[in-house]
């Protein structure tokens, strides 16, 4: 089956610094794929740079097919690109209702629009609160988002991306930040996502990691060390390694 | 925040909005001394208007509006002194196309930058602009300014009469305009983006929006804007000079905005109306001790009254914020 | 020359503290008052009352920044921009109202006049003087900069403002006496250009966007930087005025558009 999102030999450096080495990497549709590794393994930039973020020095990204690795990130997002942040980065003096509208209208090819009153686009507000009922945050859809617990942010945050009606989702440490108690929310959301999406999940929880992946991809110091089922890479001698004397989590 | 506008927002005029248009008629029949400054007033809430789009709306902070302003000025002086037009609406067709020209042609080529880098860019564009305008005094009169400027009578009719009946009622009709415009962009889909772009710019990316062209489009929106502004000043004054040109309109105009309030519309209308007004009575008594007195109230409102006038009154009276049509919210 | 010495002191600031002071200028413009009436009405010798225009608007800068600067340092770039032109406009208008509209006349030591011969041409004096005196003061900000443990402090500081301060850097203090530096600096330069440049009641405002460019082009929070940007523009706009006096300082404008498109942190500038 052809890959969904592919990168060929991907490398970044900045200067003296490598911070990317030759990373291969396919995501297949309806993938549940993690990728782990300790901090500063170079996670985060490889998200950058699959969203256009950043721009690597060499090699290819491929999304559906067709080659983005010099599009900007608004045409990969176009082409199905979607993305949630380690931080939330959200508009927090607005509505969640409106956090997710502002993309849904994206999507919609309306946000340019200038005559009528944004309010009138009951296509828009319809499935904005039904994207929030999915996620059982309806409830809160006119608070401004500062307002909320932290919890409940990440899940506007995935609420935005999910309203792209993304092919690929980049989830960035979906857990991050959030109290113990919630991150069994949040992943009971991400269980719950339409099984068609390819899903790529950065995180640092090994519970949700362990739960949610079915592929892991290790990454240290920027290059790929394994990739495999979860069982695989359990027993991998060397991902114990790498982690020895990490903090474990969950 | 209360900027107006979004998803949830309720579009539908609130009463009070009615009343900046009920006190502009009013004052037309009962100050008819007055007439000539209320011209200038209506004037420049146009300009603070075109200048809240981008500053309050879009979060572009900018030092050289005043180049699109001067250039409609010189424009429709030109057109009517050089050219011989002498009908209105020729010369602000005329002032507007080139005010937004230079909109789109600077727009694209500063709105790549940020922070210093812009606020410097259009400080530099509206000095070039000054610095042209004073040195082909062929053209524009130099520092002597543009003199010869006629206006035909509106539509055949209505003549600028002396006590300024006529360019009262054709700055008002304008700024109608204006308003009826920027009211209506706020509250659509490309207004909530607007918001969206001031408020996170990392998120309208990820988002999928081409930030960049909206920049573009809503700064060649506010030039137009800005030139109309231009050239009725010219058009009420029959003459322009240097002084609509460079940092010292911006600076004027900006201070005039803070005092009204960004980003809340009516900001734009009671800032240049306190002013002016403040203007007219203190500075020719007491010139020296009124930019003292302008530069004391802007430190005064940076520090403790953010946001203006407005931004005042709806501390103390929140029963005039803005209604919603979303549900009350639940916590 | 004259340029860069009152224009490193923003480049620094605005590099450290993120600070857009549009105010600068007055720092300047004070200098100039300084020299101006401590020599003609105290009778100060020249280079007392460039001591004075240097030490006194350095100290009243601390004022300044502790009472007013300091509440604004996180209040974003429209509030800091605002609150500047308000200052602008208050000197302005008691420069003014102290000095009336004339600009502040200059009495430069009979020694510092006249004619200097330098390999085998005839320059003025105080032109080499201020060249001279400038290279001074360049180098030992370079050597204070580079050398001292203030100055190792101040690059750490620019460098990465949250790492400086859990490192224990008071970077308070630190702004506030590199505020003073930067501003006393700018009194100098006043003072010491008053000839070139006169010192009026407008000089803030004349001269606000040779000084932003100066610091855009050079880039925040770089030494070297307005160095060569205030280099290039003194020689630009010679040569323009030299050549084409049509266009004055229009070169300049358009090169400060050209530089800023390519390389939008500045030329040496810190990108963050």
């Amino acid at each position: 089956m052809d890959a969904v999102l592919e990168t060929q030999k991907l490398c970044k450096s900045f200067g003296a610094l490598t911070v990317a080495q030759n990373i291969d990497f396919r995501l297949q549709a309806g993938d549940r794929h993690a990728l782990i590794g300790p901090n500063g393994a170079g996670k985060t930039t490889f998200v950058n740079m699959l969203m256009g973020v950043l721009r690597p020095s060499s090699g290819r990204i491929v999304l559906g097919g067709e080659d983005i690795t010099r599009a900007p990130q608004a045409e990969r997002v176009k082409r199905g690109l979607g993305r949630t942040f380690q931080i939330n980065t959200l508009f927090r003096h607005l509505p969640v209702l409106d956090n997710v509208a502002l993309g849904i209208a994206e999507r919609r090819g309306v946000a340019h629009r200038m005559w009528r009153p944004a309010s009138s686009y009951r296509e828009i507000i319809e499935e904005s609160r039904e994207l929030l009922s999915t996620l059982g945050i309806a409830d809160v859809a006119s608070a401004p988002v500062m307002d909320l617990p932290y919890g409940k942010q990440r899940l506007v945050e995935i609420a935005i991306a999910l309203g792209l009606r993304p092919k690929v989702l980049l989830l960035d440490e979906p857990a991050a930040g959030v109290p113990s108690e919630e991150t069994d929310k949040i992943l009971r959301n991400l269980q719950k996502l339409p099984s068609e999406i390819a899903i790529l999940i950065i995180e640092h929880d090994m519970e949700v990691v362990f739960r949610f992946a079915r592929r892991i991809t290790v990454l240290v110091q920027g290059e790929v060390l394994v990739e495999g089922p979860p069982e695989e890479i359990a027993r991998d001698r060397r991902v114990h390694e790498v982690y020895l004397g990490e903090p474990h989590h969950g | 925040m209360t900027h107006a506008g979004g998803y949830s927002a309720d579009p539908r005029l609130r009463w009070p909005e009615f009343l900046p248009w009920i006190a502009a008629l009013a004052a037309f029949f009962l100050l008819p001394e007055y007439l000539s400054l209320g011209a200038r007033i209506l004037i420049y809430m146009l300009f603070a208007l075109s200048l809240d789009l981008i500053l309050g709306y879009a979060g572009i902070i900018t030092l050289g509006h005043s180049a699109f302003f001067g250039l409609g000025a010189y424009v429709a002086g030109i057109l009517s002194a050089k050219a011989g037009i002498t009908d209105p609406f020729l010369q602000m067709a005329g002032a507007a196309a080139a005010a937004g020209l230079l909109g789109v042609v600077t727009g694209a080529v500063i709105l790549r930058t940020r922070a210093l880098a812009l606020l410097l860019l259009t400080l530099a564009i509206t000095s070039i602009v000054l610095e042209i305008a004073n040195k082909a005094s062929w053209l524009t009169g130099g520092a002597d300014g543009l003199s010869g400027v006629t206006v035909a009578p509106i539509l055949g009719q209505f003549r600028f009469d002396l006590f300024g009946r006529t360019a009262f009622l054709y700055c008002l009709a304008f700024l109608f305009i204006g308003w009826f415009l920027v009211r209506r962009l706020i509250y659509s889909p490309f207004g909530a983006m607007l918001t969206g772009m001031r408020e996170n710019t990392a998120r309208m990316h990820a988002v999928g929006a081409p930030v960049y062209r909206r920049l573009v489009g809503v700064y060649a929106i506010s030039a137009v804007m800005a030139g109309v502004a231009g050239a009725l000043l010219c058009q009420t004054n029959q003459f322009v000079g240097l002084n609509v040109l460079g940092f010292e309109p911006s600076g004027e105009l900006l201070v005039m905005l803070i005092l009204g309030g960004v980003g809340r519309i009516y900001g734009a209308f009671v800032g240049p109306l306190v002013y002016l007004i403040a203007q007219d009575l203190l500075a020719k008594q007491f010139p020296e001790y009124w930019y003292f007195g302008i530069g004391l109230l802007l430190v005064v409102v940076v520090m403790f009254a953010p946001g203006g006038i407005l931004g005042l009154i709806d501390k103390w009276m929140p029963s005039s914020k803005p209604r919603s049509s979303a549900k009350a919210s639940a916590h | 020359m004259i340029l860069y010495v009152i224009s490193v002191g923003l480049s620094v600031t605005m590099g450290l503290m993120g600070f857009i002071n549009l105010a600068h200028g007055v720092f300047a413009m004070a200098g100039g008052f300084i020299l101006a009436t401590a020599m003609a009405r105290f009778g100060v010798p020249f280079p007392l009352a460039l001591v004075a225009a240097f030490v006194l608007v350095a100290v009243g800068s601390i004022f300044l920044e502790r009472l007013l600067y300091s509440r604004l340092y996180a209040a974003g770039e429209l509030a800091q921009v605002l609150f500047t032109i308000g200052l602008i406009f208050m000197s302005v208008a008691v420069a003014r109202l102290i000095y009336g509209t004339l600009a502040a006349p200059v009495f430069l030591p009979d020694y510092l006049r006249g004619q200097v011969h330098v390999l085998g041409r005839d320059f003025p004096t105080y032109r080499v003087f201020l060249i001279v005196f400038s290279g001074v003061i360049i180098a030992s900000l370079w050597l204070g900069v580079e050398r001292t443990r203030w100055g190792a402090m101040l690059r750490a500081a620019v460098d990465n403002r949250g790492m400086a301060q859990s490192v224990g850097i008071n970077t308070r203090r630190l702004f506030t006496s590199t505020f003073a530096l930067g501003s006393g600096l700018a009194g100098l330069g006043g003072a010491l250009g008053a000839d070139i440049l006169p010192v009026h009641w407008g000089y803030p405002l004349e001269h606000l966007v040779y000084f932003l460019i100066v610091v855009a082009v050079g880039g925040l929070g770089s030494l070297r930087g307005p160095f060569v940007a205030a280099l290039l523009i003194g020689i630009a706009d010679t040569a323009c005025k030299y050549w084409i006096p049509e266009f004055g300082a229009f070169l300049v404008y358009a090169a400060t558009i050209g530089v800023l498109l390519w390389r939008p942190a500045g030329l040496f500038g810190v990108r963050t």
